[in-house]
């Protein structure tokens, strides 16, 4: 076997390699799917806001099909739209993306995950990426998802479910991630 | 029957706690990621296509009118998984410091030169046999305040997709010989030497390109896959 590439930091100075406009929109007006917005903040071990991180999401369409050839449900492909989302965090910390709410896809053996995002977030400061899942508050599937189950603690559970924001011209849902200490988010090896 | 990607050796990739680094002190997670076995999520993965990330620019050795001072490298490779297969059309996001060792950022406030002419990143993709080549400067060492007196090595950021979630990766490729490799918390948080080693690109005077630049050889390997019985 050959052996594996190691992971370094994407370091502070990304940003005009890695960072486009229009990478954290997700949609198009042909896009299916129910409008919504994610927007959060990226904060550290003291609660201090991270500044240079990146954030990459990758989504189910609204049909709950990934566009990906190692998918095979059959379901509608979304030619406009693709899954893939990025975003830096601003100088207050906060990252947003615009996407679809996506659908539920199958889990291991014969469950059905609740509709969640995959989120990776890349630092100054992280030698190797954090992956953690984004889930929807007030989702009847989250009680049955079984990579939820994973994780015991309730409190520790709620740091992946997002949350509405009132008084946003789209329906918005708020995802914090603290990468350290008090309400660490939670974290997956994959 | 699916296929899944294999597990990571251990030592391959650094901790996250790795306290000579110090900017891990408030950023490395403090509990251990909790073992999600791979879905359908995983297993896929974004492949962003120009329009997201950006057009190929394979020659960061002229921009803005003019050439980048400084020594041309030729930089090429294969991107293979574990069993060796090529990983065609994979896409390569690459960053670097000028030859005086200053990033194009705003955050880097080192005293040494911009260079008009050198904007330092560029995008290619592999062909079918997994091979990628840019043509850049050799960066230069860069102070950092780490620690006292902590210079970086010579080095320049890769970011790839492949095939799925669980095998993007963000790494770092460095230059054989460099004194500062042994002094560097970055290159030594990586555990396993053998691994550490594999981030050094080699020499190569089969691709170094005659009255023109240097070649270095630098393969990145990803994550295999294996079969599961696991329906997913």
């Amino acid at each position: 076997m050959a052996g594996l590439t190691s992971s370094q930091t994407v370091g502070p100075f990304f940003h005009a390699a890695l960072l486009r406009d229009g990478q954290s929109t997700l949609v198009a007006p042909e896009t299916q799917g129910e409008r919504i917005a994610i927007e959060g903040q990226v904060t550290d071990g003291a609660g201090a806001p991270i500044t240079d991180a990146m954030i990459e999401i990758w989504q189910a369409n609204g049909a709950g099909r990934y566009d990906h050839p190692a998918d095979t449900q059959d379901k509608p492909v979304d030619p406009a739209f693709h899954g893939f989302g990025r975003a830096g965090t601003d100088a207050t910390g906060h990252y947003r993306f615009e996407t679809i709410r996506p659908g539920a896809v199958p889990g291991r053996g014969n469950s059905l995950q609740a509709p969640h995002i995959a989120v990776t977030i890349f630092t100054r400061g992280l030698l190797l990426h954090v992956t953690t899942r984004l889930y929807f508050a007030g989702e009847a599937l989250n009680d049955t998802d079984p990579v939820l189950a994973l994780v015991p603690d309730e409190a520790a559970r709620r740091t992946l479910i997002a949350t509405p924001v009132a008084d946003r011209p789209i329906p918005t849902y708020r995802f914090d991630i603290r990468l350290q200490g008090d309400r660490e988010t939670v974290f997956f090896e994959i | 029957m699916s296929e899944i990607f294999n597990e990571i050796p251990a030592g391959t990739h650094p901790a996250y706690a790795s306290p000579d680094y110090k900017s891990t002190l408030l950023r490395a997670p403090s509990r251990r990621p909790i073992r999600l076995p791979q879905t359908l999520t995983e297993i896929t993965g974004p492949h962003p296509g120009a329009d997201v990330i950006g057009p190929t620019l394979a020659d960061f050795t002229r921009c803005h009118g003019g050439e980048a001072l400084g020594e041309r490298i030729i930089v090429t490779g294969r991107v293979l998984d574990e069993d060796g297969r090529a990983v065609p059309n994979a896409v390569l996001e690459i960053w670097q410091a000028n030859a005086a060792g200053r990033y194009n950022h705003p955050v880097d406030q080192h005293d040494a030169p911009l260079d008009p002419h050198f904007d330092g990143s560029g995008r290619v993709t592999t062909d079918a046999d997994g091979r990628y080549r840019f043509q850049s400067i050799k960066p230069g060492a860069y102070p950092w305040k780490n620690h006292h007196n902590a210079w970086r090595p010579n080095h320049i950021h890769f970011s790839l997709f492949g095939p799925g979630v669980a095998t993007r990766l963000i790494t770092q490729m460095y230059f054989p010989g460099d004194p500062l490799l042994a002094l560097d918390p970055i290159y030594n948080s990586i555990p396993d030497a053998d691994a550490r080693a594999r981030l050094v690109s080699h020499f190569d005077l089969d691709v170094t390109e005659s009255e023109y630049a240097l070649g270095y050889r630098f393969d990145i390997v990803l994550r295999g896959r294996h079969a599961t019985p696991m329906e997913l």
